[in-house]
């Protein structure tokens, strides 16, 4: 087998293509990842027109209420680029620069302020976006939707605590400013106060009898605004999240995107590797003069696939190696993330095995690896409960049935601590290498037919 | 070696019909006919690679060598890489030494360390003749072995592969479409057609049988008596 394995190795060598495809290959994915990750700003970058007059302010009723700092908020949570005009806001986000324009118009301000007045109009913002990319115009629209209900809600709060205020006004009493005069109300606390002690002075008869429903009026009055005041507050969050997870912690962003490449660059190389190499054993009409007594076919079958668990070992840490540049990594993990690439190489090369030995030919091989494994890889990277329960379920088995989601799985808890449980990943892979392994096994049978 | 009532069907087509061969030790013997008689099909059986649908095959101990009539070898690798990959697999005490021999039959020694792809068809079936001479087998089973070699490299491997017979009591089959080369290097001649086997003994006998047969073509030359022959049988 080993003398195979060698002759393999001399024939990868001798084509320069497929040589430099493979080193090539993971250093190119890992210089894109690695910036993707780490040049990737932390907020989405936007395009940012405030027309609001800096001495605008939000009023409620003749009150004006302290500057909120909505444009301030927003550029918190995406990235401002400012710009002086609509013209520049429109050429910012044609060119790609820009996610999208966000433009808060002049009269912004007053419209809110309208909002309290016999004839409101609606406060409106402006977004320019460029909806060439469907998949970049959803997340855009998700990013803009999000921002406007933050700033409903900072405005909302902001609200919720004026009125709350002058709910305190009535109901405790206090200092009122109008128009620039003091104004003392007396507050229903004091009404009640006072009316007590008048009625103590009365004597009784229909006069005491109307003051007593007075008092009584004040009194449910002020439970009642009491409660007013808190319902206000609420109102501008109803709703609070109370998360439990209740399986695993996810791992961080950064880490599935590096398991993603890796599994990516490991599974292309493996599958079309052992798949294509076990093609040209039939190429070269060498598979029968081997198999006559040489090497028996399970024997050629496992130095196929470890050439490509050799090659794809290789190649993924020479990935991995290239992706410390940009971010830090798990060294110290190193063993687990052997065992998730040599078994999930293992796995994919199996599969690779049993394409190369069902299709033969060394063109319908490449074909065919390509049209498995890559509609494969991308249902393995649909989020659970995305689609509908069917779906989720042929998908559930469709991406259980080949080797790259396990092999993804394995990788994503190599790398971070904070990943799958790794041995059911493992466990999943050597289900399935055996299971593909027999299948190859099969395959050769007509595939050594003359 | 013998086989006997050998039967080989792909799908309903019957590629051999009942055939009988047997070869003694150092005997050479030509399995002629025309294209899709079912020679390639008798020697695969022959050589393991396919299994009959009826009949049996007995070989003497030890190797059994083959060389197909399609270069099985790896066109990426050197010659060189080539001889010692398989010398390797058949498990040869001194591989270097029987890639050495090999190189010396083959005449390429110069050329060792050429890619074999791009060497000529002919080269290429040298190495390929070289690679089922290897492990120096008791029966060396040869489909078509002298095409695309030219009259010297031809006259060279004869040569050799008569040595073998006669010196080391190599049992040679081997199947060719050219007439006078299986006369002359055929101990015995097996005519197959369409699956049967419609002859089988000496060149002379042979000659004799093509004349009875077919008279009206006697004075010919063989190949033309034999096509007559042929089609006297109804092939």
């Amino acid at each position: 087998m080993r003398w195979l394995l060698l002759k393999d190795l001399q024939v990868l060598r001798r084509s320069p293509l497929q040589a430099v495809l493979l080193v090539a290959y993971p250093i190119l994915i890992a210089i894109l990842v690695g910036f993707a990750i780490s040049g990737s700003p932390d907020k989405p970058r936007v395009a940012f027109l405030n027309e609001v007059p800096a001495d605008a302010r939000v009023s409620v009723g003749e009150k004006e209420l302290p500057k909120i700092g909505v444009g301030e908020r927003i550029c918190e949570r995406v990235e401002c680029v400012h710009v002086k005009d609509r013209a520049e806001a429109r050429e910012e986000v044609s060119s790609g620069d820009v996610l999208a324009a966000l433009i808060l118009p002049a009269d912004l301000v007053d419209r809110i302020n309208s909002l309290s007045t016999p004839v409101p109009s609606t406060p409106e913002v402006e977004v320019i976006v460029n909806e060439e990319d469907p998949v970049k115009a959803s997340l855009v629209n998700d990013r803009i939707s999000s921002l406007l209900t933050q700033a409903n809600l900072v405005i909302a709060r902001r609200i919720a605590v004026e009125g709350g205020k002058f709910i305190g006004l009535v109901i405790d009493g206090g200092q009122f400013s109008v128009l620039g005069q003091a104004i003392r109300i007396l507050g229903l606390g004091n009404t009640a106060r006072i009316l007590h002690a008048v009625r103590a002075t009365m004597p009784p008869g229909p006069l005491r009898k109307s003051l007593d429903e007075v008092l009584r009026f004040t009194t449910l009055t002020r439970s009642n605004l009491g409660t007013a005041g808190t319902l206000l507050t609420r109102l501008s969050q109803p709703i609070v999240v109370d998360k439990e997870v209740v399986n695993g912690s996810s791992p961080p962003l950064e880490t599935f995107a590096i398991a993603v490449a890796a599994t990516f660059t490991l599974a292309f190389v493996t599958v079309l590797l052992v798949a294509g190499s076990l093609a040209l054993e039939r190429e070269e009409n060498a598979f029968p003069r081997l198999t006559r007594g040489l090497v028996s076919r399970s024997a050629l079958l496992t130095e196929k696939v470890l050439l490509g668990v050799g090659v794809g070992l290789v190649v993924t840490l020479l990935m991995l190696a290239g992706l410390t540049l940009f971010v830090p990594l798990h060294w110290d993990r190193f063993g687990l993330w052997l065992a998730a690439i040599v078994v999930g190489a293992a796995g994919l090369g199996a599969a690779g095995a049993a394409l190369g030995a069902a299709a033969r030919d060394g063109r319908a091989v490449s074909l065919l690896a390509f049209m498995v494994t890559l509609p494969v890889a991308f249902l393995s990277l649909i989020p659970a409960g995305t689609v509908g329960p069917a779906l989720n379920g042929v998908i559930d088995v469709v991406t259980a049935l080949f080797p790259f989601k396990p092999a993804l799985q394995a990788m994503t808890a190599a790398l971070d601590p904070g990943g799958p449980d790794l041995p059911t990943a493992l466990l999943h892979l050597v289900a399935l290498i055996a299971a593909y392994g027999l299948l190859a096994r099969f395959a050769l049978r007509r595939f050594s037919a003359v | 070696m013998e086989a006997r009532g050998l039967v080989k069907r792909y799908g309903d087509r019957e590629a051999l019909r009942g055939v009988d061969l047997s070869a003694e030790a150092g005997e050479l013997v030509a399995i002629i006919g025309p294209n899709g008689a079912g020679k390639t099909t008798l020697l695969s059986i022959l050589a393991g690679i396919a299994k009959p649908d009826g009949g049996e095959v007995t070989v003497p101990r030890g190797e059994v060598g083959w060389v197909p009539q399609q270069a099985a070898l790896y066109r990426r690798l050197t010659v060189e890489e080539n001889l010692l990959l398989f010398a390797r697999l058949e498990k040869q005490a001194d591989p270097r030494r029987s890639t050495e021999e090999m190189l010396e039959l083959t005449g390429l020694g110069e050329r060792r360390g050429e890619i074999v792809a791009r060497l000529s068809g002919g080269n290429q079936q040298r190495i390929n003749i070289a690679i089922g001479l290897l492990a120096r087998p008791s029966v060396l089973l040869l489909d078509e072995p002298s095409v695309g070699l030219d009259p010297r490299q031809r006259a060279r491997l004869w040569e050799f592969v008569v040595a073998l017979a006669a010196e080391r009591g190599t049992t040679v089959v081997f199947s060719t479409h050219d007439i006078q080369e299986a006369e002359r290097y055929g101990g015995r001649m097996l005519v197959l057609a369409d699956g049967e086997a419609l002859f089988d003994g000496a060149a002379g006998e042979l000659r004799a049988a093509v004349r009875q047969e077919a008279p009206e073509a006697a004075e010919q030359d063989f190949e033309t008596a034999f096509v007559a022959f042929l089609h006297h049988r109804g092939h």
